[in-house]
């Protein structure tokens, strides 16, 4: 059997076990391969980082794993939930897990709940719907989740509307409605991004301790790797479709094998650095989904790239950590590796230091 | 899979094509190898109305007055009545547009109720007033018709300009220097224009649908032949029964014309629409 | 008048930006009364580098945007490099404009998707006729290239043809190409990926010594911002909370609010432990800004000065000022 699915058997049974999902667009230029063979385990009670730039496919794998995709999309490979294939399945029958065993925050709250409806209503309605609740009962559970999400005055807000709640409220409703019907697995696509930082920490805080107390699974899509790191377990990285490397989190950031997470990496700005410090820039543009080039889809932007990278696609190998596991010819502190950035030190182009 | 069609499509060229040549023929029709549409061409022995042959393509209405000629000639009034209208509609409507939706203000407010104004007023008891009150030729028609079209042409030029002077590269604009003409001219109107002119060719088949019914409240053009006369003239009960040829040629033509400007419109909208999110 | 007063100006002989008592109330007649800005004071030397910092409605865009007098401010006055641009005619505050430049957060509305990208660059030098058309070519040229942009395909291509960051770029260059003193920056990263905002940040670093450009740096994001910037002012509420050097403004905080915004910044390194910080409440609403000092709805250490006294500028270190009745560093004996 390869490494990748070595790395993936060890521990309990997966929640959901996703083997070479593809998803693909039919547009006006050609075929997008937006998400491009990717394997992967959901655990239960555990959180799951997928991070990656604008682009790499990471929204476009959360929703091909709950099937919330248009129309012109098309899934191929494998998504097993407890037991079901879950590619193939008609929208119908994919309602009863949507709300129920999963369930998505969106990265807008502002569109993400209807203006014309009160928040005690929203609430509700996937109580009624899917658990056949009753009117009252509905309500006082709506007020339950209320106060879990910790909004404050929860009785009073039940009959507002959404455009009389701040950002981060409404975020916190939109958790709420997710929450409600109790789901297995929780996905969060760029929860914080639309809103401010000091709100931000907040927000993720209460995922996380959501997580604990439901025993919930949660995938976090984000850009941002501050926010990986500090409130997930595993992170998974993604590069033109497809996962470049995967580890566990604490794992990562000490002992990152990838040069694009490497470069990911230093090219954040870093509270602690002088100002005026030089950033670490990739040059170039993430590819063209359409017609990706062949070998590794970094390689054009690598600046440790060799003949064979633009040739071979590395695959996905672990580390002497089974759950380690990234893909490249010559990662991080491999010789050549070594070598290419003493040279690129020598001629200036990198600053040494800042990992 | 549904794949999403980029060009504007075969429909789009194939209406062009069309409008295109109906217009050529309408331009041209004094020198096209076409039946006088004034004469009688009467046939010894029998009475017109008469069938289409091969002489007579469309056949000859209840004076013997060659269908297919007449038609022809028809289009050369509507088509210049639908283009009169909407030109008039564009140039009032859309400068009253553009202006409002740039310097709001007292400007915007003025030219609100101006609009609000004009889309109150019932276009046909309009028409009927001006025709009254006014000659019947030509240019007072299409500008009636074109005052129809003042306050809908309007107020897409508001909206659309408020929507791009909202934009970064407006602001960008001023800020390097640029005046208000310049914005407005540089700036502005290229983007608004599609939008516009999508509406345009939707305006024109409006306005020619419209001259027919005016047409048939017998207040259409005094002078000449349009499509809506020519119906006219074929629409009582006793000729629709027994020679309905007389008003198949304008009625189709008319049809198919309109089709062809609401198709274009329609895909031009799209096609732009649909550049505009991807930006 | 409101306001943080004034301590924290300098006298600078060769001041290019010198703001002072900034206000800027938006809505008039029924509509509500928004106080974007509200006395807001500040100074840039030439070649300086301030950041603006702060989260959603504290007025750090309507600020720069006041400065270009788009919309002017309702008061207050700003002097750019000794001339008052609240004072000016249209027809000087359109000369005046070419010596300040902005960039804009949006990349792609920040160009006009119908004009090809290397005329909207051009745009600013058709306008002010500036040199021969052969001259102007190759200026634009030259800033393309300076920029990272090939001009050739900027010359037929239009800007949905150009990825986010590239678009930045151009409208960089469109700023730069009359040669301003002061270029104004409203948020240029922060729709920007994290590799290409590095990207931009550098090419802004280098452009900036290249051009001699003395920049205002507005963002949400306190790590860009002290990578770029020499100077930091913190906003909340339409006030001014706290203005440094970069490095001591980070270093030691001295507004409660400055300490909450830095913590709350999520840190790539997992073995840092985020410390939680309870801002109580919501941020209140601009109509009705609370008295006193603003912060004091949300504030730790709010006591009933904060309530009704609005605190003012004082220094708390070299160069160092808080606006804060109980501040998290207490002043320091300076030597002047």
């Amino acid at each position: 059997m390869s490494q990748t699915q070595a790395s993936l058997r060890g521990g309990p049974e997966p929640l959901v076990s996703v083997r070479g999902l593809r998803t693909l667009f039919a547009t006006e230029r050609g075929l997008v391969r937006a998400v491009d063979g990717v394997d992967l385990n959901i655990h239960k009670g555990r959180s799951l980082g997928i991070v990656g730039e604008s682009g790499c496919g990471k929204t476009v794998l959360s929703r091909s794993i709950m099937g919330l995709l248009p129309s012109t999309a098309h899934r191929e490979g494998s998504v097993r939930y407890e037991g079901h294939e879950l590619v193939g399945k008609s929208v119908g029958s994919m309602r009863r897990f949507w709300g129920q065993e999963m369930s998505m925050v969106f990265q807008n709250p502002m569109v993400s709940l209807n203006p014309v409806m009160r928040i005690g209503e929203q609430i509700a309605e996937p109580l009624r719907i899917h658990l056949g609740m009753s009117r009252s009962d509905a309500r006082d559970t709506a007020l339950q989740l209320l106060e879990e999400v910790r909004i404050p005055e929860p009785k009073r807000r039940l009959r507002q509307y959404a455009h009389e709640l701040s950002g981060g409220m409404r975020q916190r409703v939109v958790i709420a409605i997710a929450l409600s019907c109790g789901p297995a697995i929780l996905f969060a696509d760029e929860p914080t991004t639309a809103l401010d930082v000091t709100v931000q920490s907040q927000i993720l805080d209460l995922i996380a301790e959501r997580r604990q107390d439901r025993n919930m699974a949660v995938v976090l899509v984000t850009h941002d790797l501050g926010v990986v790191a500090g409130h997930t377990d595993e992170i998974a990285v993604m590069y033109a479709g497809k996962i470049v490397e995967r580890a566990p989190t604490n794992e990562l950031f000490a002992n990152v094998k990838m040069p694009y997470t490497r470069s990911l990496l230093r090219s954040i700005p870093r509270l602690d650095d002088d100002p005026h410090t030089r950033l670490h820039a990739i040059s170039g543009r993430p590819p063209d989904l359409i017609d990706p080039p062949s070998g590794c889809r970094f390689a054009p932007r690598c600046a440790y790239a060799r003949e064979k990278c633009h040739v071979e696609a590395p695959p996905l190998q672990s580390t002497e950590n089974p759950d380690h596991v990234y893909a490249c010819w010559y990662p991080v502190g491999s010789a050549e590796f070594v070598e290419r950035e003493e040279e690129l030190v020598a001629t200036g182009v990198h600053v040494r230091g800042r990992q | 899979m549904t794949a999403a069609r980029r060009g504007l499509g075969f429909g789009f060229w194939l209406s062009i094509s069309w409008l295109i040549v109906i217009s050529l023929a309408a331009i041209f029709a004094p020198w096209l190898p076409l039946k006088d549409p004034g004469e009688n061409y009467i046939v010894a022995g029998a009475r017109p109305p008469y069938g289409p042959s091969s002489t007579h393509w469309l056949g000859t209405d209840q004076d013997a007055r060659d269908v297919f000629a007449r038609t022809i000639f028809g289009a050369r009034t509507s088509l210049v009545i639908g283009f009169g209208a909407i030109s008039f509609g564009i140039i009032l409507g859309g400068t009253l547009g553009v202006l409002s939706g740039y310097f709001r203000g007292w400007t915007d407010r003025i030219a609100s109720i101006v609009m609000l104004i004009l889309l109150s007023f019932p276009g046909l008891i309009l028409a009927i007033l001006i025709t009254a009150l006014l000659d019947r030729g030509l240019a007072t028609i299409a500008i009636t018709l074109g005052i129809l079209g003042v306050a809908p042409v309007g107020r897409l030029a508001r909206a659309s300009t408020l929507v791009f002077a909202e934009r970064d590269f407006v602001t960008a604009a001023r800020a390097i220097g640029s005046s208000n003409r310049r914005i407005i001219v540089r700036e502005l109107l290229p983007n608004v224009v599609i939008p516009m002119a999508a509406l345009s060719l939707l305006g024109m088949a409006i306005a020619i649908v419209a001259e027919g019914g005016l047409a048939f409240l017998g207040l259409s053009v005094d002078e000449g032949v349009t499509w809506g006369k020519l119906i006219l003239l074929g629409a009582g009960t006793r000729d629709l029964e027994r020679a309905p040829w007389i008003s198949f040629g304008p009625i189709s033509m008319l049809f198919l014309t309109v089709l062809a400007l609401n198709y274009a419109g329609d895909r031009l909208r799209d096609y732009f629409d649909v550049k505009d999110i991807t930006l | 008048m409101s306001g943080a007063g004034h301590a924290h100006l300098r006298e600078l002989n060769d001041a290019v930006l010198q703001v002072r008592d900034l206000e800027v109330i938006f809505g008039s007649g029924r509509a509500p009364r928004v106080q974007a800005v509200s006395g807001v004071s500040f100074d840039i030397a030439r070649g300086e580098t301030l950041g603006i910092v702060g989260e959603s409605g504290c007025g750090k865009s309507t600020t720069g945007r006041a400065i270009m007098q788009m919309p002017p401010a309702t008061a207050g006055s700003v002097l750019f490099e000794g001339d008052d641009l609240g004072a000016m005619s249209q027809s000087e505050l359109r000369l005046a404009r070419t010596r300040v430049q902005m960039i804009f957060q949006d990349p792609i509305s920040s160009l006009n998707p119908r004009r090809r990208v290397r005329d909207s660059v051009a745009e600013p030098l058709d306008i002010w006729s500036r040199g021969t058309p052969a001259e102007r070519r190759q200026v634009v040229d030259d800033i393309l290239a300076d920029v990272g942009i090939d001009p050739e395909q900027a010359a037929v291509a239009r800007p949905h043809e150009f990825s986010g960051g590239q678009c930045q770029r151009i409208s960089i260059a469109r700023a730069l190409v009359l040669s301003p003193t002061l270029l104004i920056c409203d948020e240029p990263v922060s729709a920007l990926d994290v590799s290409v905002q590095a990207q931009v940040l550098n090419l802004l670093e280098d452009l900036k010594a290249r051009y001699s450009l003395t920049m205002m740096f507005i963002a949400h994001d306190l790590a860009v911002v002290k990578n770029i910037s020499d100077r930091v002012a913190v906003m909340y509420l339409g006030r001014l909370c706290e203005i440094a050097p970069s490095r001591e403004l980070y270093a030691h905080p001295a507004h409660h609010y400055t300490r909450v915004l830095l913590d709350s910044i999520p840190v790539p390194d997992p073995e840092v432990i985020a410390v939680g910080h309870e801002l109580v409440g919501d941020l209140p609403s601009p109509v009705d800004p609370p008295s006193g000092c603003r912060f004091h709805t949300r504030c730790p250490a709010a006591d009933d000065q904060c309530r009704t006294e609005e605190p003012v500028m004082r220094a708390v270190g070299e160069d160092h000022y808080v606006a804060c009745h109980h501040p998290l560093v207490t002043s320091v004996a300076i030597s002047t």
